[in-house]
């Protein structure tokens, strides 16, 4: 019903780039959408005061305020597509240092209003979903309120006008990122996890922190449009530090979403609630750094062609290395994760091959898809209390729900016909394919195999066979079906928005920006007959495979796996030794020698010092207290004070009381003055 | 007459309230005399008052202030004597030594 009325509503079609796309700027709908990100932050710091007191800890606040930022989000969605599209840049002076003028700006055209759509509808699936998940949770009010904040970060993100504010959204996402893998925090590898996915990112956020600074140097500016100016008019200063800046804001890239050999946060971080995982590690957080090389796009694309080429080579190892891994994992959470890491492999890959639409569509389509296998795993794992698939099976009869949903977004993952993947994966397996990138076009397809292949594994081992768990499973809530059923909707319809020669609207979306066409790519207009084949093929195959191999003797699947593949099981079952490499090659040294060594710098050199400086103090405190003070300022004053007491004692005899006596010493006195005053007159 | 056999009979009588003030133990007889040197006092303003030809008669106007004043001293001065007797039974200012060291 609605993709009818996209499909029949959006009046631009692909103009090819030549003629200048009038833009309107929204008027107030895109005047107000500073509401977006505000209304977030304050829903999480109001949850954080009162959360306690309201009656669902917080949930209802949390819901409202995603809710509202899904409708604004599907307004300006229709809006844009209704009208002209809307580019528009706002912003609001904070403050004044001198010449520094700080600003809240933000802006709305296609690529932001697509962001906002995704986030505002994916978040309040798995908001309305985490009421439900959450139930009975030791600490639900702080995972509201970061989950919240994360909402409200990453839209402040994605609606960032300039670089600074993009890099603070950027760290917000970060820190709530941190809080909420560790939200079970008693549990240490849980606590660890959290640790090493800020560690990993902080440390590919120095690459994005000194890109965004070379950057706004040399030109000048921090906002985007001023960046893209200079792209358009190829200024000189910026085209000698394109490529390195374009290689560092990817290297920050790589963090956030997770590529090579960054990577290894993501898997860990599953630790966390499966909400979380459905929203920020498999729809929207772990697509910033995709968002930000989109965002950057035109730069790549016009100056630095040769940091494009790294985008691409990261992006196809991160998709095939990972694709892998999802084979051999018995966690389900991590199977999705590694499939996630992959898919991300796949956009990173596509923007890097110069298809800035299919790496973005492959963004929009797989939030949908990828959050809703998520969420049909977290169902599973509250069915079971187990995370892993070998205690599950034969749970398509306890939970059919759960169960169709989960087919239906691992369908669209895998690229089945007329499901969203299968258009967003078969453009950018085109992309590959004209661009001449051959080897890239083998992998991918290669890693469409696979997909099809941990895919039906993954189905297999969960809903069919035995059950293998303990208890007696059964359907979730519908707090947690509903939201899973409206997912499983967007995963059906969405891919119907960009099918070559059909529809356009997704290209129209995304390129409404402030810059031109050219910079943006061209829309496919026609299906790659090669491309689409191939990738049936590897469907059908990855389908089979996995059917002949999992399908009938899961109980013993582990035991059977070693056998088939005895070459790369050691290797994928220590996920290539990266994890191992990093521990042993950069965590164990640091921890190890360099703490040691710190420890003996710190007990006998600092330590040193310390304490002769405290015994030296102490000395020259002996000696002001006994010998200066108590011998000299203190002797002195009593003396003075014996003194004044013994002459006291003796004067006092003077005063006897006798009142002859004083007079007489009066008149002897008065006598003297007369005597004196006669002498001096005379 | 001269001015100097006035000023010879005031400093005799002053000179003899001295004494008495000095000398004498029973306190009426102490005020007695301090009333004597004030009289002397008088004696004296009165007659450098008449010798210079004082036109406001400054002389006998002081003269006339020192006598009130006298006369609230030596009334203040018995009440206490008399007190002091009443507790004591005795106005001799020898043994009148309590505020000694």
């Amino acid at each position: 019903m609605v993709t009818a009325a996209l499909l029949a509503g959006p009046a631009i079609l692909a103009a090819g780039g030549e003629e200048a796309v009038h833009h309107s700027d929204g008027g107030v709908l895109a005047s107000g959408a500073w509401l977006i990100v505000l209304v977030p932050f304050v829903a999480a710091l109001a949850i954080t005061l009162f959360g306690k007191r309201l009656p669902r800890n917080g949930a209802e606040l949390a819901v409202g305020a995603v809710a509202f930022v899904a409708v604004y989000g599907t307004v300006l969605l229709f809006s844009t597509w209704m009208g002209d599209g809307i580019v528009y840049e706002g912003a609001v002076t904070i403050g004044q240092f001198g010449g520094f003028e700080v600003e809240w700006a933000w802006v709305v055209d296609g690529l932001s209003i697509m962001m906002f759509f995704v986030v505002g509808v994916v978040s309040t699936a798995c908001f309305v979903y985490a009421v439900g998940y959450m139930e009975g949770d030791v600490r639900p009010t702080a995972f509201f309120a970061s989950f919240t904040l994360f909402a409200g970060a990453m839209l402040m993100l994605v609606s960032a006008a300039n670089l600074i504010q993009l890099l603070i959204g950027w760290e917000l996402v970060g820190v709530s990122s941190y809080l909420l893998i560790g939200h079970y925090w008693e549990q240490k590898e849980n606590s660890s996890a959290g640790m090493k996915a800020f560690i990993v990112n902080k440390i590919a956020d120095i690459g994005l922190m000194i890109g965004i600074i070379i950057a706004g140097i040399t030109v000048g500016s921090f906002t985007l449009s001023t960046i893209m100016d200079k792209v358009e008019e190829s200024d000189a200063a910026l085209d000698d530090v394109a490529v390195v800046v374009a290689v560092l804001l990817f290297i920050g890239a790589m963090g956030k979403s997770a590529q090579f050999p960054f990577h290894v946060w993501l898997p860990d971080a599953m630790a966390g609630p499966t909400p979380v995982s459905a929203l920020m590690h498999a729809a929207t957080m772990v697509t910033a750094g995709v968002y930000l090389i989109a965002r950057m796009f035109p730069l790549f694309e016009h100056m630095a062609p040769d940091a494009l080429t790294v985008v691409l080579v990261i992006g196809t190892i991160t998709l095939v290395i990972a694709g892998l891994l999802a084979i051999v994992q018995d966690d389900i959470k991590r199977v999705l994760a590694y499939s996630t890491l992959s898919q991300l492999g796949y956009m990173v890959a596509a923007l890097g091959a110069g298809a800035y639409t299919a790496g973005l569509f492959h963004l929009f389509t797989h939030a949908f898809f990828k959050s809703l296998l998520f969420l049909g795993a977290g169902s599973v794992i509250h069915a079971v209390h187990s995370n892993n698939m070998s205690d599950m099976g034969g749970l398509r009869k306890d939970m059919p729900r759960t169960f169709w949903t989960f087919i239906i977004g691992s369908a669209a993952l895998a690229g089945v016909p007329f499901l969203a993947g299968f258009f967003s994966k078969d453009e950018i397996l085109a992309s590959f394919n004209e661009g001449g990138h051959s080897i890239v076009f083998l992998l991918g397809v290669i890693t469409a195999f696979i997909t099809a292949l941990y895919m039906t594994r993954a189905v297999s081992l969960t809903f069919f066979g035995e059950y293998k768990g303990d208890g007696h499973p059964h359907e979730s809530p519908a707090v947690m079906t509903v939201p899973m059923l409206g997912l499983a909707g967007g995963a059906v319809l969405v891919g119907y928005l960009n099918v070559p020669g059909f529809t356009s609207s997704f290209y129209n979306l995304v390129t409404t920006r402030s810059v031109s066409h050219e910079l943006l790519g061209e829309h496919a207009t026609s299906f790659d007959i090669m491309a689409l084949g191939v990738g049936f093929l590897a469907l059908v195959l990855g389908i089979a495979v996995g059917y002949r191999l999992y399908y009938r003797d899961a109980p013993t699947q582990k035991e059977r796996d070693r056998l088939r593949i005895p070459v790369l099981w050691p290797l994928l079952e220590n996920k290539y030794y990266i994890d191992d490499l990093y521990m042993n090659g950069i965590v164990n040294p640091v921890k190890g020698p360099i703490a040691r060594f710190i420890n003996w710098t710190n007990s006998y050199i600092i330590d040193l010092v310390v304490n002769l400086a405290g015994l030296f103090t102490k000395g020259l405190g002996r000696f002001v207290y006994g010998g200066l003070d108590q011998r000299g300022i203190d002797l002195a004053i009593n003396e003075v004070g014996a003194g004044a007491g013994f002459l006291g004692g003796k004067l006092r005899y003077i005063q006897t009381g006798k009142v002859q006596q004083y007079a007489g010493a009066l008149f002897a006195g008065a006598l003297v003055l007369v005597i004196g005053f006669w002498i001096s007159i005379t | 007459m001269t001015i100097a056999q006035f000023l010879v009979l005031s400093a005799a009588m002053f000179s003899i309230g001295i004494y008495g003030v000095l000398a004498r133990r029973n306190a009426v007889l102490v005020l007695l005399s301090v009333e004597l040197m004030l009289a002397a006092v008088n004696i004296n303003f009165v007659a450098f008052g008449r010798h210079m030809a004082d036109p406001i008669a400054g002389g006998q106007v002081f003269a006339l202030f020192v006598i009130t004043v006298a006369a609230a001293e030596v009334g203040i001065g018995l009440a206490i004597v008399l007190l002091i007797f009443r507790n004591r039974a005795s106005a001799n200012i020898d043994e009148l030594d309590a505020l000694k060291w």
